[in-house]
């Protein structure tokens, strides 16, 4: 794996949060809290269909019922609802026709984030097109036209509402309906925007598909809404990065990725998570509560890779479900905590046709004062035949102050499964670091290699760019975590 | 709550003595007039509906039996305590005058050491059935092994449960001072029963260097809940180890807490559960490491046929200043029948850095290649399938190692399945 | 090269080394010899510094530095490299990448410019030939899943890529059948040169073979109780220790 140490060592100068900086442009906001005024006003501003109007206002009519989960293995103060901006748009002079009408304050920020969005260099250099997301809205997207020509659909969900709300209709909520939890019922109320993707029947999507997330605005929630449709035998590669600033209190990123891998498709999402994870102090941070979920029909494959090393809390089990037969899921997870950050991540299997396949890899890091819990369920129903599971949860403590935790729930209905769930606990070898240190490797690179080997059956599944960047975060994450 | 409280309201005593002490029983009631029945959003109940309990009416009644020499287990020597109903049966107990062993119906107790030693660790807020134990508890065992006492041969405890919407309530208190060492089998029968309630719960303290065993054997019939608590706790270099063997019970639900307090410690639970028709068999165990250098050891499989659900939760918790554990849990499942399930969920809390821990969790069927070489040499279908379980769940009944205790339980099991070697 | 001078060390409250005194120049090759629990595996991992050791008493001079001054990386870069007894596994992370970081890492600490891949590469091909080790190993995770001979066989090759300037060997030999033996060996002999020295810590004489010695060294009792050329120890391997025993027991 392209591993360049002396980029690796610059990074590792850098403690501090690097992608804490704060844009100066005049947002578009919505005033404080939440009731159907404040959906009507979102839903007027992004000129919805009276149907997506009444979804939302259905979904706020939900979430009202419902009340914030308590199961997961996190404590924190419960957000205020009513003080938080549901929608703030970065004040848009007009509509962006091309990448020279975006204002230089946000191509810089992008620049900072290290997202080119110059199609020229992109052509030149690596394969991804991009869809920029800030504080809730899609600011711009590349390589349309290109995509076009195949008849994939990659653009921001509102232009997706506007230009193609038959297939928005068709498959919104259709996995994760609004009814789902606490979380996807308040995104259902109050998302603002978001990537959308459809890849025709047959066509195999030629580069990555890539959106980038940033919440910019102080006291704002980010409420974004995924959907990948994959048509009967597409396939596509769909990246995910997040970034925010650093803040004293505390924001709320709520989001709802939906997948859909029609007969025959492949979907793989991967997703490099770094929200603010708060100081060392466990002040501010983002509280990162998401609902991802896909659904396989015959002969489909979901794939979720995801590298966590942000967010103060995070709520996450992007899921599977294998509807159709012979479908496969795949969870490939790495989870790195430190300082006061709490983590309660993992998947559900969900097995309901026969000779499904599933495999998860968990890898759990913590350190610092940090809480690291992996839970996850496989879930064999009763026509489920010959489904398989393989399950590994690995957890690694570095220090004595942190918390390794593992919650498997493995349900099965069907006599012909076979399920395997291994998990192990250890702390990162002293007889490893000593070695390293004779051979004339610094602490801190040792820790970097020993904990990059420990991960390295979930990086392989990155995408190359993202491999790097996800192997600079994991040793950020950890700098100074061993002493 | 009101559920709970008109559930104990109808349990009639018939003016039969309840040994626990009032103040303790006070409380209790109180607990269970504000504490509901767990449903299946409780976590530790998330597959287990105890409606089936919590609606039923049950009366305590104090019978007579002429025998209990089907439950005897041959070749043990030791002391014998019958108890029927949760009625202590002096004329078919056998007991003995045993140097360094105090062993009695609560009933036959003194009060000063049931006061003592009762309810040492019993959670009592939010527990309805162990708050139903305290307050509707007619006997149990007291058992004291003495310091240095060592008990060679193993006590047997016998409990059974006759007649129609019974309700046994039972409590256990057992000692093992310093150095002693000692083996308990506590088994548990049905006889012309009929959706009876058996509420146990056992209070097990094992000292200094002190060695204990228990065998536990639950079966009563499959009409019959059964809900079982232990609470243990050791001190440091002591070994505790705990097997369970469960063959019938419509609803059997084991609650195991380990306490490991003193360093040093080793602990091992070991269960298996072989199960049929509508059974729902729940073990649930908990394994509190809260100081260093100890070991843990846990392994529980089953067998599942018809349409019962077993369910296992096995928790380890490593707390903070508890480096230098090895803990390991392994849960291992075979479904015999479409309709049977199993619900397994091993976990891990961990929040010292210095340990090795793991848990391994398989379900699966039986290996249709293995049975078709056993057929192909002459061995029938059934034989063959019983030979599989044997070896399959044979792992746990190895460890039990009274070797006249795992002989029995070899046989119960060979019985249930339907085979024999003799 | 490096002057031991009256070491005293001991762990957790115990002194191994008790006054031990060894000197060895540049093109010299030593070797330790004595019985179990004498303090040899002891000296090995003092000298790389590991940290469960205490130094009571004595001084190490390395190359005109005070190595115990130096932390264990340093010690490394310096130029000291232990061949552990039980190399570490370490999975996940390539024996390649493993070495590259560890080559560039001390190239930075000499102030050298990091190798460029290709000079890297073909220095890996190179030097594997040395201990006939498959170049495919120099992919597999560093240690998993190595036979016991491939394990003592990648510390000289890791030995060759980092060229250092003394070599301690802890029981490189043992549990080494001959034909690996023989490569391992051979493998030393061939990275013997003017400018640097090996120490051969061993319980066997059969290494001494083919690893000539200049001195043999009885570490006994936490000292060195006898020195002598190659014979001694094939006198040690002909009469045992019970002799030493007796001479410098208690």
């Amino acid at each position: 794996m392209a591993y360049t140490e002396n980029e690796l060592a610059k990074d590792l100068q850098n403690q501090e949060y690097k992608f804490g900086f704060v844009t100066n442009i005049e947002a578009d906001q919505a005033p404080k809290g939440l009731n159907e005024d404040i959906i009507r006003f979102i839903s007027a501003k992004k000129n919805e269909p009276e149907w997506l109007l009444e979804y939302r206002l259905n979904a706020f009519k939900t979430w009202l019922q419902m009340t914030e989960p308590e199961w997961a293995h996190v404590h924190y103060e419960k957000p205020n609802f009513q003080d938080i901006i549901y929608y703030s748009a970065p004040k848009q002079k007009k509509k962006y026709e091309s990448w020279d009408d975006v204002e230089p304050e946000l191509k810089e920020t992008m620049k900072k984030l290290g997202i080119s969005m110059d199609e020229q260099q992109r052509l030149t250099g690596t394969n991804v097109a991009v869809d920029f997301v800030m504080d809730s809205v899609s600011v711009a997207t590349s390589f349309k036209a290109k995509l076009n020509e195949l008849g994939i659909i990659f653009c921001s969900f509102s232009d997706a509402v506007q230009e193609h709300p038959e297939l928005v209709k068709k498959y919104m909520g259709t996995v994760v309906p609004h009814t789902d939890n606490f979380y996807a019922a308040l995104n259902s109320a109050v998302f603002t925007d978001g990537s959308f993707c459809y890849i025709p029947k047959g066509v195999r999507c030629p580069m990555e598909l890539s959106t980038y997330f940033r919440i910019n605005e102080g006291g704002t929630g980010q409420f974004e809404r995924t959907l990948v449709v994959a048509d009967e035998g597409a396939y596509v590669s769909y990246l995910e990065g997040c970034t925010a600033p650093q803040r004293d209190e505390n924001q709320l990123h709520a989001a709802v990725v939906e997948l859909i891998a029609l007969d025959n498709a492949e979907i793989k999402y991967s997703t490099v998570q770094n929200w603010y994870p708060g100081d060392a102090e466990g002040k501010g941070g983002v509280f990162n509560f998401v609902t991802k979920r896909g659904l396989c029909e015959k002969n489909a494959k979901i794939s979720w890779t995801q590298v966590e090393t942000g967010s103060a809390v995070t709520w996450k089990y992007p899921s599977c479900i294998l509807k159709g037969e012979n479908s496969i899921g795949e969870f490939y997870s790495v989870a790195v905590t430190n300082n006061y950050q709490q983590a309660d991540t993992g998947t559900k299997m969900i097995h309901l046709g026969k000779n499904t396949k599933s495999t998860i890899i968990s890898k759990g890091i913590s350190a610092g004062k940090s809480h690291n819990s992996y839970r996850g369920l496989v879930q064999i129903h009763k026509n489920a035949a010959n489904a398989r599971n393989f399950s590994q949860c690995d957890s690694l403590l570095m220090g004595d102050t942190c918390g390794a935790h593992t919650f498997p729930y493995i349900e099965c209905k069907n006599s012909s499964a076979k399920i395997e769930h291994e998990a192990t606990t250890s702390k990162i070898g002293e007889d490893q670091i000593f070695y390293c240190l004779q051979r004339g490797i610094s602490e801190e690179k040792a820790i970097s290699l020993i904990v990059n080997g420990y991960c390295k059956e979930v990086l392989n599944q990155l995408p190359m760019e993202f491999a790097v960047e996800a192997q600079k975060l994991l040793a950020i994450s950890l700098e100074g975590s061993v002493g | 709550m009101e559920e709970t409280k008109k559930f104990h309201e109808r349990i009639t005593t018939d003016g039969y003595t309840l040994v626990l002490p009032q103040g303790l029983r006070k409380k209790s009631f109180e607990i269970l007039n504000e504490t509901a029945f767990p449903t299946t959003k409780t976590e530790a109940w998330k597959y287990t509906r105890t409606t089936r309990i919590s609606n039923g009416t049950f009366q305590l009644v104090k019978p007579e039996i002429n025998s209990v020499s089907d439950y005897l287990i041959e070749g043990l020597q030791g002391n014998v305590l019958v108890f029927v109903n949760g009625f202590y049966q002096a004329e078919l107990s056998i007991i003995k005058d045993t140097k360094g062993l105090l062993v009695s119906p609560l009933t036959e107790t003194t009060q000063e050491w049931i006061n003592a030693h009762s309810n040492q660790q019993v959670q009592l807020e939010g527990e309805v059935f162990n708050a139903l134990n305290t307050a509707f508890t007619t006997d149990g065992v007291s058992i004291e092994i003495a310091k240095n006492a060592i008990i060679k041969e193993p006590i047997q405890l016998i409990y059974v449960t006759t007649g129609t919407a019974v309700l046994s309530s039972v409590r256990n208190i057992i000692v093992a001072n310093e150095n002693s060492d000692a083996t308990i089998v506590m088994g548990y029968y049905g006889e012309r029963a009929d959706s009876n309630f058996t509420n146990v719960v056992t209070e097990i303290k094992v000292k200094q260097n002190a060695s204990l065993s228990i065998h536990k054997i639950q079966h009563e019939n499959n009409t019959n809940f059964h809900i079982n608590t232990e609470t243990v706790s050791q001190d440091r270099d002591s070994r505790f180890s705990l097997s369970t063997s469960t063959f019938s019970g419509a609803i059997v639900r084991n609650n195991v807490y380990v306490h490991v307090d003193g360093e040093n410690a080793e602990t091992n639970l070991y269960g298996l559960y072989l199960t049929d028709e509508k059974q729902l068999v729940d073990n649930h165990t908990v394994i509190d490491h809260k100081v260093p250098n100890c070991n843990s050891n846990e392994l529980y499989k089953g067998v599942l046929d018809g349409q019962s659900t077993g369910v296992f939760n096995g928790k380890v918790f490593v707390r903070e200043q508890a480096q230098k554990i090895n803990a390991f849990q392994s849960n291992g499942n075979v479904l015999l029948s479409d309709n049977a399930s199993m619900n397994s969920k091993p976990e891990l809390e961990i929040y010292a850095d210095d340990v090795k821990c793991s848990h391994g969790s398989t379900t699966g069927q039986i290996d249709e290649e293995a049975i078709f070489y056993l057929r192909a040499r002459g061995i029938s279908e059934k034989s063959a399938k019983s030979l599989m379980i044997n070896g399959f769940v044979g792992e746990v009944v190895e460890q039990i190692s009274n070797e006249i205790i795992r002989e029995h339980i070899t046989k119960l099991m060979a019985k249930k399945l339907g085979y024999s070697f003799e | 090269m490096i002057k031991i001078d009256n070491l005293h060390t001991s762990i957790n409250g115990k002194e191994i080394l008790k006054g031990l005194n060894l000197e060895v120049k540049a093109g010299e090759v030593h070797a330790i010899m004595g019985p179990n629990g004498a303090g040899k595996s002891t000296l090995a991992s003092v000298l790389a510094g590991r940290e469960e050791y205490e130094i009571t008493d004595g001084n190490v001079t390395f190359d005109g530095k005070d190595l115990l001054e130096l932390s264990t990386e340093d010690r490394a870069r310096e130029g000291l490299f232990l061949a552990f007894q039980y190399p570490v596994e370490i999975p996940g992370v390539s024996n390649v990448n493993f070495l590259r970081t560890a080559l560039n890492e001390k190239r930075e600490y000499l102030g050298q410019d990091p190798i460029s891949a290709k000079d890297f590469m073909q220095m890996v091909r190179d030097k594997s030939k040395i201990v006939e080790l498959d170049s495919k190993l120099a992919n597999r995770s560093v240690n998993e899943g190595f036979s016991g001979g491939e394990k003592k066989r990648n510390e000289i090759f890791q030995m060759a890529m980092l060229e250092p300037k003394l070599a301690i060997l802890d029981e490189t030999d043992s549990g080494l059948d001959i034909d690996a033996l023989r490569i391992v060996a051979t493998g030393v002999t061939k990275l013997k040169s003017e400018d640097n020295a090996t120490i051969v810590i061993t319980h066997y004489q059969r290494l001494l073979d083919y690893i000539v010695p200049d001195y043999v060294h009885v570490l006994y009792n936490g000292r060195i109780v006898k020195t002598g050329p190659k014979e001694l120890a094939l006198e040690l391997e002909e009469k045992g220790y019970d002799w030493i025993k007796a001479e410098f027991g208690e």
